[in-house]
């Protein structure tokens, strides 16, 4: 009986196994999607490291200078690169236009006889003009500006006045605690660091899901399905095939994006266990494949997959806390995202790759990820034949 | 080449003394590396009944597409109507005189749209106004007796009316030449007869009017006026058919063919063996009890009953849709009964039985293995699959015996028809079943392979005991069947030996019985003889440009999207919904950060450090840290944002003047959040400060002489939220349209309906305009309604002019749909297109458009790809008008770039998109 089982099992797994490297086959006799994996976690990966920075770098800055004095110039010369592209020199009226068009995200404006108020002590003030559609730069760039300005004024006051400066000096010594903020894992907080390594992930997310939902699309219009289905095989078996032979090959093109793209031509230290995050990676594209072949079983064309997919793949690439922070979103949504596998990937990359994190940190978003992998897995074999004779 | 020569010796005994409607001098056409036309010349006389006869891939299909002008001429010359078909302009002229109804059941039609519709959209590519449309379609329908089922989709007519909708769309403008590939091919004898008898009529109407039709049925094709035949790319004869005869000294033209065709060719030539069948005893291989199948309150399978003994050939005969299909489906255990029983070799069927599927073979009616397998590979999986223990000797024995290895290697998709439907026979036999079924395995192949198969068939059946049922449109084979029974409507209406069904009606022909009980139960009798009005040919120049021809295939997408009620709600609900979603969801406002102190001091001053930071509404405290391997794991794990550390001895030192040194970790591994959280502590570091210096010295110190004023403009609140609603239309607008548009072309070129644009005068700008529009349309409204939402849910008014933000966005929808039928020209499977719009368009619209990082900001490629998509300057105008206040003077040089990015995607679209195929 129990021999009898196993010879079961065997063959079942012969059966996927085979199954899978037909999925292969399939794979590499369509040119167009193997030029597009490649472009994917090549050039895409690297463009939006490299080019889409969250950090403030960069960023387009003008200064209108009514002052014209020598401090004035010196303000304008601090903004520099690679925080702030050269700050361009425009005048009072063209701010509006300048900033309506997005030209640029601040613009100092430093008013008639600044230097000679300062020094007068009379406490004039410069206005910083910021865009605040720009949400990722306003905040963080408009801080640093500050704090240039500050040191800017203060080091100048320390070169022309020798009396002010004893006061300022005096003032900054006089800093009873010293606070020293030390960021940990990304010591410059460089973002090319972690875009480089989410875009993989958003990437891994997108080509799953529908590299996994279109082949069946594909099997269930061409009728090779119904094929399928009379032979000693079980929709099980055919899920499972396209699970892991799919995955297979997204999981090998993102490690190789990973240790190519993202550690050698972006140059980012990956800290942690790669061997550990490949091994995740096996898990969570079990739980997206399968959200790919659930979908795929919910519409009835191509057409309706592809309206489906655009919506399902936008929100879990961006709420998934691989591009803005998980805690800025309300609690009810952060409590809705717990269902996408993407979120617990994601938090689960970002422990093991920045934070050196091992098993005993991210078992709980492992666990989570098989979780979810094998309810989207039920459903869609619970569906998998009423959706074939819907569309046949 | 001795073409030519023939064609002398059997000139027509009425020699045509018009000009040929179809001339081609020494056309030669390859596809890669195989010949399909090898230096063909021949003339077709026009005014008559004309034929091309011939097995499967001898190039039929070919030399009718060429002459239809869809297909690219590669070599040689092609006249039609008198004009050389190599110049676009007479193309064009062509398009309008010419019909063409390409091979397979309904191909160009649109199988959502009704009758009266698809032929409506047929007769608009036609520029015929609104009174002469109703006017020709009314007539076409009476002819054909299709009146009675205008209103119905063409998807779900019968193989045989389909055929008849497909003549009605070809004749809808009265052509001079109608071309016609395999037009009865898979349809029953009873509408074949139907098909013939219409076309008579057409023909009795205009005798002008020249018809060519490629046909494997050799019965009807020695009713033409005069024929072709045609073997490995060239022509063996030309002449009528009793020409055809007399020259190779036969009675019947299938016999005739086999004469002419070279000694070499002439295989497997003899009668097929008539061998009595080996007859299993004991329990019928397949019985059928009260077996019925519904889909909803159609009727398919009406309480069917018939056993099947083991070792027997059984016929299964019927009009199309008679339920034969659905009946197989029910014995392979594809399709679950709605009602009766099933039983295989005396059990029950069940649905997972995995040891029945074992001793079954099916086949089913399309074609269905893997295109993207070469014969080989197709052959290892099944045999792999069925776990057949010498796999390797058995697909080499599969081979053999159904001579594919000269194909082993080749995929499927390249092989002519018959050989397509041999390596399916393989397939369904290669793990030695006891029972197959096959379902209409014969249909569209040529007689020579078909007698080819039906030799294997009976040496299964007689050799090895193989029980067979199997269904078919042809007379001659149910003639071989040990029994057949006949279906209609459901319902099995006689069953017997073909002899017995003769004999009890005293016919001579099964044709003839098949049709007697057809037409007892009712098929057929819709036919309303109506004579056909004589017509003066339209024969107006098709102009370059037609608005009704742009707007025939704007009303014809908008009708297929509004058959799919449920896409259209995803497209208008799914923009609202991510709407809601992101706009709440996506923020850069860096809030509750979950953070902990590690206080190694517990003295005043420290208790008063930390509670500048619980003040806060940036931060959440989380229980105190009690080491430093604690402070590492929580910040590994990701519970702590952020972990303060403070030195033992704090307080004594903060009192002392000895500047204590407070340590503040961040977790780096989101540089944003952890940019953002160190401005904050920097922020609160200096508060505390001051206060402390307060403290102690009593004096505020203000640490510069000059403030700071920072203004922010556009969002004073800078809540992301008022940010983040412009840029997630923007997102949605781009998304939405393209993934729609993307499946506009390709869909056509999957399904075949591309040929209605290759062969007609539409052009390839009123052809892509004409469906870009019903997208414009959905995506406007789609905009429109994201406004109001914004308004209304978010409080996000449109502070600029509402007006501008409009016409920017109706621009920019242009221009994403624009995107979809480039991507939808370029590429050839629906697959391809979803993967590519997605990929191609998800990561710029949301790493380079501004929604994230200022496009002011971006650089190198990203720069680059960001302006050479719209997103990046429409979201200028979305950002733009809802919250910089702005209009049309300061945003029409963005709007313009919109535009010009949408006439370069059209324009590219128009490049990819081949009026001809190749």
């Amino acid at each position: 009986m129990r021999t009898g089982r196993l010879a079961g099992l065997l063959a079942r797994l012969a059966r996927i196994w085979r199954l899978g490297i037909k999925e292969l086959y399939s794979l590499r006799s369509d040119p167009v999607l193997a030029g597009l994996i490649l472009y994917t976690f090549t050039v895409a990966v690297y463009t939006v490291s490299a080019g889409a920075r969250f950090e403030v770098e960069n960023a387009a800055v003008a200064v209108v200078d009514e002052d014209h004095s020598a401090l004035s110039r010196r303000l304008r010369d601090a903004l520099l690169p690679p925080f702030f592209k050269p700050a361009v020199l425009i005048g009072a009226d063209g701010i509006d236009a300048a900033m309506d068009a997005g030209r640029f995200v601040f613009v100092v404006e430093i008013p008639p006889k600044f230097e000679h108020d300062l020094i007068a002590g009379r406490d004039p003030e410069i206005q910083l003009d910021i865009d605040a559609t720009a949400m990722s730069q306003a905040g963080n760039g408009a801080a640093y500006i500050q704090n240039i300005l500050q040191q800017e004024v203060a080091a100048a006051l320390a070169a022309t006045s020798a009396a002010m400066s004893a006061a300022t000096s005096a003032a900054t010594a006089a800093a009873p605690v010293n606070v020293v903020i030390r960021p940990k894992f990304n010591p410059n907080l460089t973002s090319a660091w972690f875009t480089a390594v989410m875009q993989v992930i958003n990437n891994v997310t997108m080509l799953a899901v529908i590299l996994s939902g279109a082949a069946l699309i594909r099997e269930r219009e061409h009728g090779t399905i119904e094929h399928l289905l009379v032979m000693p095989v079980t929709p099980i078996e055919i899920m499972l095939a396209k699970i892991w032979a799919n995955g297979l090959v997204i999981v090998v093109a993102a490690t190789l994006s990973l240790v190519v793209v993202v550690e050698r031509l972006l140059g980012v230290p990956v800290q942690g266990s790669v061997p550990l995050f490949v091994a995740s990676m096996l898990v969570y594209q079990f739980s997206v494949t399968a959200l790919g072949i659930l979908v795929a079983t919910v519409s009835t064309s191509m057409a309706q997959f592809g309206l489906v997919v655009m919506p399902i793949l936008i929100v879990m690439n961006l709420l998934s806390g691989s591009t803005t922070p998980m805690e800025s979103m309300p609690v009810w949504l952060q409590n809705v995202m717990q269902l996408s596998p993407s979120t617990h990937f994601v938090a689960l990359s970002q422990a093991v790759l920045y934070r050196g994190a091992g098993l005993s940190v991210i078992w709980p978003n492992l666990l989570a990820l098989a979780a979810i992998g094998a309810a989207f897995f039920g459903l869609a074999a619970l569906r998998f034949r009423k959706a074939l004779q819907a569309a046949g | 080449m001795s073409g030519p020569a023939i064609e002398a010796s059997l000139a027509p005994v009425e020699a045509p003394v018009v000009p040929p409607v179809i001339a081609l001098a020494g056309v030669t056409h390859r596809y890669g590396r195989t010949l399909a036309l090898d230096g063909v010349d021949l003339s077709v006389p026009a005014g008559c009944m004309a034929g091309l006869i011939g097995p499967d891939g001898v190039g039929k299909s070919t030399l009718l597409s060429l002459a239809a002008g869809v297909t690219r001429l590669q070599q040689g010359r092609v006249e039609v109507l008198g004009g050389d078909m190599a110049d676009r302009h007479w193309r064009r002229q062509v398009g309008g005189r010419v019909a063409y109804m390409p091979q397979g059941l309904g191909r160009n039609l649109y199988p959502t749209l009704s009758i009266t519709e698809n032929l409506d959209f047929f007769a608009r590519l036609f520029g015929q106004g609104a009174g002469e449309r109703a006017e020709r379609i009314e007539e076409l329908l009476a002819a054909t007796g299709l009146s009675a089922f205008a209103a119905r989709p063409a998807g779900k007519l019968s193989g045989g009316m389909k055929q008849k909708l497909g003549i009605c769309a070809a004749l809808i403008h009265d052509p001079d030449l109608v071309i016609l590939d395999e037009p009865t091919t898979g349809i029953d004898p009873l509408s074949r007869r139907q098909f013939w008898e219409l076309m008579a009529r057409l023909r009795a109407r205009r005798p002008s009017m020249s018809v060519i039709v490629a046909t494997a049925y050799m019965e009807e094709a020695e009713r033409f006026d005069w024929l072709a035949a045609m073997n490995g790319g060239r022509v063996l004869a030309t002449g009528s058919p009793a020409d055809i005869l007399a020259r190779a000294g036969e009675d019947t033209l299938e016999r005739a063919f086999v004469a002419l065709l070279p000694p070499a060719e002439r295989a497997q030539d003899g009668p097929l063996p008539d061998l009595p069948p080996v007859m299993h005893d004991g329990e019928p291989a397949i019985e059928a009890t009260g077996l019925t199948r519904r889909f909803g309150d159609f009727v398919a399978v009406d309480h069917v009953n018939f056993r099947i003994e083991g070792g027997e050939i059984f016929g299964f005969l019927g009009s199309n849709g008679s339920g034969k299909s659905t009946t197989m489906k029910m014995l392979t255990g594809l399709l679950p009964a709605s009602e009766g029983e099933a039983r295989l070799f005396g059990a029950p069927l069940a649905g997972g039985d995995m040891e029945t599927r074992k001793r079954v073979g099916y086949m089913s009616q399309a074609f269905s293995l893997y295109a993207e397998l070469t014969v080989r590979q197709n052959l290892v999986l099944h045999a792999q699959l069925f776990e057949i223990p010498d796999a390797a000797a058995r697909v080499a024995e599969m081979e053999a015996r159904f001579d594919l290895a000269a194909v082993a290697d080749m995929r499927p998709e390249s092989l002519p028809l018959g050989i397509r439907q041999r390596l399916q026979l393989a397939v369904a036999v290669i793990h030695r079943p006891e029972i197959l079924i096959l379902d209409e395995p014969t249909s569209g192949v040529d007689p020579v392979a078909r007698d080819g198969f039906w030799r294997t068939l009976i040496e299964l059946s007689r050799q090895d005991g193989v029980t067979i049922f199997l269904s078919t449109h042809f007379m001659n084979e149910a003639e071989r069947c040990d029994r057949i029974s006949l279906m209609h409507a459901g319902k099995v209406l006689a069953v017997g030996t073909p002899e017995a069904l003769k004999r009890a009606r005293g016919m001579a022909t099964l044709e003839e019985v098949f049709i007697a009980v057809l037409e007892e139960a009712g098929m057929g009798r819709e036919e309303e003889r109506a004579e056909l009005k004589q017509r003066p040919a339209a024969l107006a120049p098709v102009k370059r440009f037609d608005a009704g021809r742009l707007w025939a295939y704007t009303r014809r997408e908008a009708l297929e999207i509004a058959r799919d009620p449920a896409r259209l709600a995803f497209a208008l609900i799914g923009p609202i919904l991510l709407l809601f979603t992101f706009g709440y969801g996506i923020s850069f406002d860096v809030e509750n950060l979950p953070y902990a102190a590690f206080d190694q001091d517990r003295s005043a001053q420290s208790r008063q450090l930390l509670e500048s930071f619980e003040g806060s509404r940036y931060f959440e405290t989380h229980a105190p840290i009690a080491s430093i391997e604690e402070l590492e794991t929580r910040l590994k794990s990701g519970e702590l944002k952020l972990a303060i550390e403070i030195p033992p001895d704090f307080g004594r030192d903060l009192m002392r003047g000895r500047q204590p040194e407070v340590g503040v970790w961040l977790d780096g591994s989101m540089p944003f959040r952890a940019e953002t959280t160190r401005g904050y502590v920097q922020g609160i570091a200096q508060s505390y400060l001051a206060d402390a210096q307060m403290r102690s010295t009593g004096t505020s110190g203000a640490l510069a002489p000059f403030t700071i004023e920072p203004r922010y403009r556009y969002n004073q609140a800078f809540k992301s939220v008022n940010a983040m609603v412009p840029n997630v239309i923007m997102l949605m607008l781009v998304l939405i349209p393209a993934i729609m548009t993307a499946l506009g072309v390709v869909k056509e070129k999957e399904t075949g309906s591309i040929t209605n644009f290759q062969s007609t005068p539409v052009t390839r700008f009123e052809f892509l305009l004409g469906k870009q529009l019903p997208y414009v349309a959905i995506a406007f409204v789609s905009f429109l309604t994201m406004v109001v939402a914004a308004r209304l849910v978010f409080g996000v008014p449109v502070k600029g002019s509402f007006a501008t933000l409009a016409f920017g966005s109706l621009v920019y929808v242009f221009a994403t749909t624009a995107f979809g039928l480039l991507v939808s020209s370029f590429v050839r499977s629906q697959v391809a297109a979803i993967f590519a719009t997605a990929i191609i368009a998800i990561i710029p619209a949301v790493n380079f458009s501004g929604l994230l990082v200022p496009v002011s900001s971006l650089s190198g490629g990203a720069r680059l790809m960001g302006l050479a998509f719209p997103s990046a300057w429409y979201q200028q105008v979305s950002v733009g008008a809802f919250t910089k206040g702005l209009g049309l003077a300061s945003l029409w040089q963005d709007i313009a770039m919109v535009f010009a990015l949408a006439l370069v995607f059209l324009a590219a679209a128009m490049a990819a998109l081949r009026k001809q195929g190749a």
